[in-house]
């Protein structure tokens, strides 16, 4: 039924990926060629593998110390599935994922736990992601059950309301239910949760797109004071391109489980080379009317493909307006483009396109 | 500094012609066990054929509730309108048996609803429900209606009509889905379709291709649209002119252009300067303080007050008419309104 599972390329060229590393220090976070496919089964007593959705397959990208990696794509593209096999709540199916130059995708037991301290994730739903039945102090302080070492027993109820008050809440709330507080003010409740074993990487999935537009801009905020006073290293996922573009030092385009385009804030929005990325930049409605007459819009024709059967070559050249037949052949890696290899331009930056090219479009800036 | 309150008519901004939809003084409020909350509060606008009025607004403001009055499918109880007009065609739509009422939309007025996957029925093919609204409002055969289903689908671009009006909606995709919405609020060629946050649950490249799909219809059709949304970037690309909701009151009403050049309510303003731009990369966003109300306490004055940094005693006593909005000179903006006792500082200061 399912076509055979074809063979990933797993060259996919480690060292294209890794950009050139101007003054960042030593990366804290190095994924290598990450895969996650989830099998797809037939039959109720012999289960038989018939295929596997691709969700993750073969990402590759360094995150820095003190730095926020922004992760975009559309719903389907992997960004969330990503974010789960970097935290190891889902298990990588091939590739490394390296903490401080350590192994984590495969670590188990105390080894994991240990390792867990140090990334942790705000989720994007505060309204589910919060226990209703504990107080925001049992919330806050479950991380110092599992790790007892970084807040004393006696400690713990001082280090939970330090925690509300760092992320702006009144620390006389501790003993409060989630429904009593709004949807912004339980995000922070997320987001002190994931401060209170003092990690190093925070991966956020959407973690402003369930809150009001008035809202927002304070989450926003909190989370880079937040950068600033600790150091942290974010992953950010999200869709809003202008939020990722305010937030974020470099930006990764995903599309269908893969990494397209990778580059620097102004890189990608200002000389995306990749014509997934430009479409994604020209459909973002701007909150500008001026010109809206003139503007040029990339209209994608269809949707996004199945990750289970996903086109040979280049996955986005069903949608591509400048897709040949090299496309659907050879798999384009992720490096600096040829045509601008070597050149001193922002275009000259990671995009997986056999056809790369610089292109000015007007978006979400 | 004297206030200029001005009468329901102006306040819209009409003139002419009567509009397709006039809403007048809309109360509603939803009747709970833990009292009574109000919705909207005295809602004023207007929509005429070929326009295109945007509602804005966060979760909370009304601007839902307000158009499912308009479309009469309020859940009453709890819901209730308590006061106001509805003025469709120049005829006022609550003095309407349900019957009457029930003729009126689907034929007249349609709605486009954010979820379509929970829109649709899931135990009939897309080509049935299609159908049923010839079938119910034209008494046309099954045949007919099915013929008619797949002219539709051609109609919102959906390849494949032929084969695909047979199927489920679950067997299309979330963009597909939502265009058979738009097929379906189409059908019988209403004079005015209420879209609420029809590209939400979208992503943003099949967003902009629905979005294209509306205006283009709208166009040929010279039909009037009500476009409910939170997003001011989606707002920008197509309205005609825009009313700003905050805790059930149009707080500001302007045409598009006007509105996100010069705001002149702190609100506004507040909501356009918190999105991201280019030359404050690394600085801290603007942040409205505080949070949007609880509709069964709306703070006295101006609902706003507490969030305002513009705030002083009159906007903690007085609820701020809709003012019109003038030039420093006097020269009237047409189609302008603020609901702030500040609204020459906020638009000239």
């Amino acid at each position: 039924m399912a076509s055979p599972v074809s063979a990933v390329p797993t060259e996919d060229a480690i060292e294209a990926a890794v950009e050139k590393p101007v003054e960042r220090g030593e990366p804290i976070l190095q994924v290598r060629d990450l895969e996650k496919h989830f099998p797809l089964t037939q039959g109720i007593l012999i289960k038989k593998q018939v295929g596997a959705v691709k969700a993750v397959d073969g990402v590759s990208f360094d995150l820095y110390q003190g730095e926020t990696l922004g992760i975009v794509g559309e719903s389907g593209c992997g960004k969330s599935t990503l974010a789960k096999v970097l935290m190891n709540l889902e298990r990588a199916t091939a590739g490394q994922v390296l903490y401080k130059g350590e192994d984590i995708s495969k670590a188990s037991g105390r080894a994991l736990k240990a390792i867990r301290r140090n990334i942790q994730m705000v989720f994007q739903d505060p309204y589910t992601s919060l226990n209703p039945r504990m107080t925001v102090g049992d919330i806050i302080g479950e991380p110092f059950e599992i790790h007892p070492e970084v807040a004393p027993k006696g400690d713990r109820r001082k280090a939970v309301q330090d925690l509300l008050d760092v992320v702006g809440l009144n620390p006389e709330y501790i003993n409060r239910y989630p429904h009593q507080f709004s949807g912004g003010q339980r995000q922070r409740i997320g987001i002190a949760r994931g401060l209170a074993l003092k990690p190093e990487v925070i991966i956020a999935d959407e973690p402003v797109s369930a809150l009001d537009v008035s809202v927002q801009a304070q989450v926003i905020n909190l989370l880079e004071q937040l950068q600033n006073e600790f150091n942290l290293s974010y992953m950010f996922i999200a869709h809003d391109l202008s939020i990722v573009r305010h937030i974020s030092d470099r930006v990764g385009v995903m599309y269908l489980g893969r990494m397209v385009e990778i580059g620097s804030d102004e890189e990608i929005y200002e000389h995306p080379t990749h014509p997934y990325t430009q479409a994604l930049l020209s459909a973002v409605p701007v909150p500008d009317p001026s010109g809206r007459e003139g503007r040029e819009r990339i209209i994608l024709s269809g949707d996004i493909p199945s990750p289970a059967n996903p086109p040979s070559g280049c996955r986005f050249r069903t949608r591509c307006w400048k897709a040949q037949e090299k496309c659907a052949i050879d798999v384009p890696l992720l490096a600096v483009p040829e045509v601008f290899r070597g050149q001193d331009t922002p275009a000259a930056h990671a995009s997986a396109c056999h056809f790369a090219e610089d292109v000015d479009v007007v978006g979400a800036s | 500094m004297s206030s200029t309150a001005v009468s329901a008519r102006a306040k819209t901004g009409d003139t002419e012609e009567t509009p397709l939809l006039q809403v007048r003084d809309l109360h509603v409020e939803f009747r709970t066990r833990d009292g009574v909350a109000k919705a909207v509060n005295g809602v004023n606008y207007s929509v005429r054929a070929g326009e295109t009025l945007a509602i804005l607004g966060e979760s909370g403001s009304g601007k839902s509730v307000s158009s499912q009055a308009v479309m009469g499918i309020l859940d009453s109880p709890p819901g209730f309108v308590t006061g106001g007009e509805i003025l469709f065609k120049g005829r006022d739509l609550l003095k309407l048996s349900n019957e009457e009422r029930r003729k009126v939309r689907g034929a007249q007025m349609a709605m486009v609803f954010q979820d379509a996957l929970s829109s649709l029925n899931p135990v009939h093919t897309v080509g049935t429900q299609l159908g049923e609204m010839y079938r119910v409002h034209k008494g046309s055969s099954k045949k007919e209606a099915k013929l008619k289903a797949v002219e539709l689908m051609e109609r919102v671009g959906i390849p494949g009509a032929k084969e695909r009006v047979n199927q489920y909606p679950h067997q299309f995709s979330g963009g597909m889905r939502q265009r058979v919405m738009i097929a379906m609020a189409l059908a019988l060629e209403p004079d005015l379709i209420i879209a609420d946050e029809p590209t939400t649950a979208l992503d943003v490249t099949v967003q902009a291709q629905v979005m294209e799909l509306l205006g283009d219809l709208q166009r040929e059709y010279d039909m009037g649209l009500i476009l409910i949304t939170h997003d001011l970037g989606v707002v920008a690309d197509v309205a005609d002119k825009i009313a700003v909701m905050y805790a059930g009151r149009i707080v500001e009403t302007a045409p598009v252009h006007e509105l996100y050049a010069r705001p002149a309510h702190p609100y506004t303003r507040g909501l356009l300067d918190s999105i991201p731009r280019l030359d404050q990369k690394g600085q801290e966003l603007y942040a409205i303080k505080g949070l949007p109300p609880n509709l069964l306490r709306i703070p006295s004055g101006c609902a706003f007050n507490p969030r305002c940094p513009m705030a002083q005693d009159i906007c903690r006593s007085e609820v701020p008419p809709l003012h019109a909005v003038t030039e420093e000179d006097g020269r009237p903006l047409p189609g302008r309104g603020s609901a702030c006792h500040f609204w020459k500082e906020t638009l000239h200061g």
